[in-house]
């Protein structure tokens, strides 16, 4: 079955990879430069690279109350990277920015003073599913130097290991957000992508 | 737990792989698309180009590549050679690179370290140090004997700089993570240097991809476990069909190393349309 689904382009980042992982999947993409066409869609992609400072100013421009309006009507959305941090109220990245406020709690640098720990957390890591689509145990592509960690635990789908644990994606009705890169992450990404895809 | 990578690196000369790579029973295989695309189904964690065309029409034919790669594969791409400016970062960022990697221009201007970590995040910006180890003076402390010069030029030229603070610097400018290669190891096949690669490795706070002297299996052990490096980067072992993915990696699983476990074809399990099937019924 070929689902419709809108990529939004927030201006974050190159958007082909995850346009042609989501056809991989039997999507229909269509790539969404103006906030005022999201209406039109039922199935969105946030992907997002870079700085969260840069992704809530995009959100001031008009992108906050299309994504607002989209999850209000719970329509199918799928966030990726800072598709999913900019969910959440604020990040340590950038103190004083405002996120969506979709999910209650903040975006968290790995510790600094764990010299162990070398941030970005980059490359490959396990991850454990507790919610519907994270059945199995996979291995997911990250990059990323910050983490969400929602207030109510609820929200937690599957985790990971980098230091502490910490929440690798959210998962609520037809939201999905992960903070690693299913597009980047081979066989793993594509079935992901599969499941998202087959949810009603 | 956060897997160590292996990373493939093929060099690419007016879109074409250098020295080609075995498959199997095939040879040639001089496509980068192709390799890359065979490797990313293989079992790469990332896939590494590296753009040492010389002329300045062949880096059209490299970004065009980097496009037609970025479609085939559904692993990270890291691309480096010639880059020199922020506006080449950009170009080869558009054409699907997931991350670009410098090395002479960070050394020119340091402040381009910065402008492109500002600019697109630091996760895209790999910076690249080729290091040579200093011929100790006569007389000179045990403890000053160990050090590592920052070169340039294919590791023919001294830069002035020394490899550990360089590393430092890169990593406060902003560098997302360091490809660090030995040229006294490269191109020989009898391990990497491990003293430098820890060295870094325990100095800075980014990951560091050890490079230059992989022949062997264990040479990829050791730089991950005594090396203390994040990533290894290898050509050789890989093209010349020594090894492949798999095998490299049920090693390093078996000594303890955890890695991505590989499961070998398509992202979708079709057939890859890059790939032309195998002819080798014809010649049996």
């Amino acid at each position: 079955m070929h689902r419709s689904v809108a990529v939004a382009d927030l201006g974050l980042g190159n958007l082909r990879s995850v346009v042609r992982s989501l056809e991989r999947a039997d999507a229909r993409v269509t790539v969404v430069n103006e906030p005022v066409d999201l209406a039109r869609s039922d199935w969105v992609v946030v992907p997002g690279q870079g700085g969260f400072r840069h992704g809530a100013q995009v959100l001031r421009e008009g992108w906050g109350d299309a994504l607002r309006a989209h999850l209000s009507a719970e329509k199918p959305y799928l966030g990726l990277c800072l598709g999913l941090q900019l969910l959440f109220d604020e990040s340590e990245e950038a103190p004083g920015a405002a996120g969506l406020g979709w999910i209650a709690g903040g975006v968290h640098r790995f510790d600094p003073d764990c010299a162990e720990l070398k941030v970005p957390h980059m490359g490959w890591n396990q991850v454990r599913g507790c919610g519907r689509l994270f059945e199995e145990p996979e291995w997911y592509y990250f990059v990323h130097s910050y983490y969400v960690k929602p207030e109510d635990e609820e929200w937690v789908a599957a985790t990971a290991t980098y230091g502490p644990e910490f929440c690798a994606a959210v998962e609520r009705g037809n939201l999905l957000a992960t903070q690693f890169h299913p597009e980047k992450s081979h066989s793993g990404g594509h079935r992901l992508l599969k499941r998202f895809l087959s949810g009603n | 737990m956060l897997a160590k990578r292996l990373i493939p690196c093929l060099d690419i000369r007016d879109g074409r792989v250098v020295k080609g790579v075995q498959f199997e029973q095939i040879r040639d295989a001089g496509d980068p698309v192709e390799c890359a695309s065979r490797y990313s189904d293989g079992g790469a964690d990332e896939i590494c180009f590296l753009d040492i065309t010389a002329s300045h029409e062949g880096r059209g034919t490299f970004v065009d590549v980097v496009e037609r790669t970025a479609e085939r594969t559904a692993v990270p791409l890291t691309v480096g050679g010639g880059v020199r400016t922020l506006e080449d970062v950009r170009t080869l960022l558009n054409a699907g690179a997931d991350k670009v990697s410098i090395n002479t221009a960070a050394i020119v201007r340091p402040e381009l370290i910065q402008e492109v970590s500002e600019q697109y995040g630091r996760q895209v910006l790999v910076v690249a140090v080729d290091a040579r180890r200093r011929v100790p003076v006569e007389g000179e402390l045990l403890a000053q004997q160990l050090r590592w010069d920052v070169c340039t030029h294919g590791g023919r030229r001294p830069s002035g700089l020394e490899a550990v603070q360089w590393c430092t610097r890169v990593a406060e400018l902003g560098a997302g993570e360091i490809l660090l290669t030995s040229m006294d190891r490269d191109g020989t096949g009898i391990g990497c240097d491990l003293e430098l690669t820890r060295k870094v490795a325990q100095s800075v706070g980014i990951p560091v991809i050890a490079s230059g002297g992989v022949g062997d299996l264990d040479h990829l052990v050791d730089a991950l476990t005594r090396g203390a490096a994040s990533a290894a980067l290898a050509a050789t072992i890989f093209h010349d069909h020594i090894h492949t993915l798999g095998e490299a990696k049920a090693y390093l699983q078996e000594k303890g190393v955890i890695v991505r476990p590989v499961t070998p074809g398509t992202p979708d399990g079709l057939p890859d349309p890059s790939v032309p099937p195998t002819v080798a019924s014809a010649t049996s």
